[in-house]
């Protein structure tokens, strides 16, 4: 069944202040959609507030992934039923494998007594791996801790594809990526595609767009989608920055929630 | 101020046991004047821990103990720590004495001793006298010398000159009756270029409260390498007091592997001190502490002779309201050039009332050394909680990973495997998991 997601009014705090001023999104199974931007307009916070960081407090709004609304939901509950973020910033942890870390996440979705076997997990990771060009001692090494930028991301991808969830957001993927590393990525995001899921791909490049055709761009300011278009949007901001949208829109400073 | 140290038996009632055990003169002698240091000694200074108001005065006095015939017959409680031990090196102490022992006969024609160190006392004497108090002295305060005094049972490992010994020799020390002196006292003599690895577990079953009051003391000849793992599990009820030494001669190695995995109050020092050139120690502590335990955990090395490299790691998680103290001395003698001394304590603090200090302290009286030292305090990462629960796995789940990840960088370099998992069996109970 192709996925169904639709956010309605969303509104979310930051010690206090409020980032996300009412994001109204529907996607389904299948498409991809580009959230672009420029720095500060609050990317990044739509994605950390939909999968429940605890910096981020939600004060309106629904986020509803086939019928259940994710923002009642438990961080654990959210990737369950279905989400997934590839985050901008992945956390190290020393003394947990990358295999024991992802071995539990795969584990979480499924019923006691019917773990994946160690065999048929490793098999599929070491598969995944080669698809992503990552050295198999990634396997055994504790969980990005020591990884370079680059590894981090492909980590993020590798991830994304053992758990098979039905939304992924990446979160500035590209960020910190040489273009060799950038093809591998979005090779990986690109043999992911299904009719069944979705992508929300943040970025404030076009480049990666080059590589990740999405059928759906949208330009966020001040904590708003402000404007939506195809990909053609995004061609035209690569051509021409984001000046004409903001005089379009009479913004003069597209930030929200900065320091003044 | 002087406390006095209260004396759990006359000099009369000491000499009489002594003789009645048939123990040699030198060894009455001994025990006589420990006990007189003892009366003069305070107890010792532990780092921010007021050891005077623990128990530790509850020493019971000495029962004779009930060899066993068979080893089927020992006490349930240790049952799972001798289970396929029938043809293995093993000595159980049962409270006040030694009830069993077994030495593999291809060791025992090799020339190794390993028998309760009473016996060696006896049988070997030369042997025993010209070690036994010689790196934990008596007189360094009263909880030493009324270990001297007072010692019983206990574990005497003699290995010759080029023995290479390959599989783990092993103790078993259970305390389950809070009226029997439980003091083992465990030497480890290993000759010039020989090699050995040493086990012990102390296991306590009882509900009152009881003391132990142990010493350890491991002497490396030249060349020679000595691992030794040692696992306490002692009750709530029991407080623990644990000496522990090693004297390393020219090219020597120890090897301490700690798992300090007690339910009562505890205090340990383990110590390595690298006499001779060339020589190297390396100390793993592991630690989970729980309920309103008082903690600490002293590891130490004096470096002496030249080229001397140690290390020290301790990993310490705290829960509830346990309370530790972490302390790592590193200390360069003058001449010990080209010394290495490093050291790293953290500790993980699982609840608010949990407390955890890590000291690190270097001494250094050389220029000609390198030294380093880490000491983490702190609790368990919001964000790498929520990172792990963005792949699904529950808040439950997510912590236990991060817990165990904290251990496992010192977990998985434990070269036996089969004490490796009883730590990690040991810690999940600590945990509650």
């Amino acid at each position: 069944m192709a996925a169904d997601f639709v956010i309605e009014g969303l509104k979310a705090n930051i010690e206090g202040k409020e980032i996300l001023k009412g994001i109204n999104l529907q996607m389904k199974g299948g498409e991809i959609h580009a959230i672009m931007g420029p720095n500060g307009t609050g990317k990044s916070t739509l994605a950390s507030a939909l999968m429940g960081h605890p910096k981020y407090e939600v004060t309106e709004g629904t986020a509803v992934l086939d019928g259940e609304d994710l923002l009642e939901m438990a961080v654990d509950e959210r990737a369950r039923a279905g989400l997934f973020l590839a985050m901008q910033y992945p956390s190290e942890i020393a003394g947990v494998t990358n295999s024991d870390f992802l071995r539990s996440a795969i584990n979480s979705r499924r019923e006691e007594g019917k773990e994946i076997s160690l065999i048929r997990f490793i098999r599929q990771m070491e598969a995944k791996m080669k698809e992503l060009e990552m050295n198999p001692e990634f396997l055994h090494r504790y969980l990005n801790e020591g990884f370079s930028g680059g590894e981090k991301k492909r980590n993020e991808i590798l991830q994304m594809m053992m758990l098979d969830p039905k939304i992924v957001i990446l979160d500035e993927i590209d960020s910190g990526l040489d273009i060799d590393a950038l093809k591998i990525v979005a090779e990986g995001v690109n043999a992911m595609r299904s009719p069944e899921r979705g992508f929300l791909v943040i970025t404030h490049y076009q480049r990666l767009l080059n590589y990740i055709k999405p059928d759906y761009v949208h330009v966020m300011m001040q904590g708003r989608i402000v404007k939506s278009g195809g990909p053609e949007l995004a061609e035209r901001l690569e051509a021409e920055g984001y000046e004409w949208v903001k005089e379009e829109l009479g913004i003069e400073d597209e930030t929200v929630g900065q320091e003044v | 101020m002087t406390t006095q140290t209260i004396l759990p038996v006359d000099a009369e009632r000491l000499s009489e046991l002594s003789l009645s055990g048939g123990e040699p003169g030198w060894l009455k002698d001994s025990r006589l004047q420990a006990l007189a240091l003892a009366a003069e000694l305070e107890l010792p200074k532990l780092e921010k821990t007021r050891i005077d108001r623990w128990n530790v005065n509850n020493y019971g006095s000495y029962k004779a103990a009930k060899l066993l015939t068979a080893l089927n017959e020992a006490p349930s409680a240790i049952a799972a720590l001798i289970k396929d031990q029938e043809d293995g090196s093993l000595i159980i102490q049962h409270n006040s004495g030694v009830v069993y022992t077994r030495l593999a006969p291809e060791l025992a024609a090799q020339g190794v001793i390993f028998t309760d160190l009473q016996t060696a006392a006896k049988e070997h004497g030369d042997l025993v006298q010209r070690y036994l108090h010689k790196a934990v002295l008596p007189g360094e305060h009263s909880i030493a010398a009324l270990h001297a005094a007072l010692w019983n049972g206990g574990v005497f490992l003699y290995v010759p000159k080029n023995v290479v010994i390959d599989t783990p020799l092993q103790a078993v020390l259970l305390t389950d009756d809070a009226e029997a002196s439980f003091v083992p006292h465990i030497l480890v003599v290993a000759d010039t270029n020989s090699s050995v690895t040493y086990v012990d577990n102390y296991v306590s079953d009882k509900a009152e409260a009881g003391l132990h009051n142990g010493a350890v003391e491991v002497f490396v000849g030249a060349g020679a390498k000595v691992r030794y793992a040692t696992v306490h599990q002692l009750g709530e009820d029991t407080t623990d007091v644990t000496y522990r030494r090693a004297v390393v001669e020219n090219d020597g190695t120890i090897e301490w592997i700690v798992g300090e995995m007690n339910y009562g109050d505890t205090a340990s020092d383990t110590k390595s001190v690298l006499k001779g050139n060339g020589s190297s120690s390396d100390a793993k502590v592991i630690a989970v502490g729980s309920g309103s335990q008082k903690l600490n955990y002293t590891t130490q090395a004096q470096h002496f002779g030249k080229n001397t490299p140690s290390d020290m790691i301790t990993r310490a998680v705290m829960r509830e309201s346990a309370n530790s103290i972490i302390n790592g001395i590193t200390k360069i003698e003058k001449g010990a050039t080209r010394a290495d001394g490093q050291q790293t304590e953290k500790v993980l603090m699982l609840s608010p009332k949990a407390r955890g200090d890590a000291n690190p302290i270097l001494l250094i009286d050389e220029d000609d050394v390198t030294a380093g030292h880490a000491a983490s305090v702190g609790q368990v990462n919001p964000e790498q909680v929520y990172y792990l629960m963005s792949r699904g796995i529950t808040r439950h789940d997510a912590e236990k990973l991060i817990i165990y990840g904290f251990l496992a960088p010192v977990v998985s370099q434990i070269p036996l495997e089969g004490l490796r998992n009883q730590l990690q069996t040991l810690v999940e109970r600590k945990l509650g998991q």
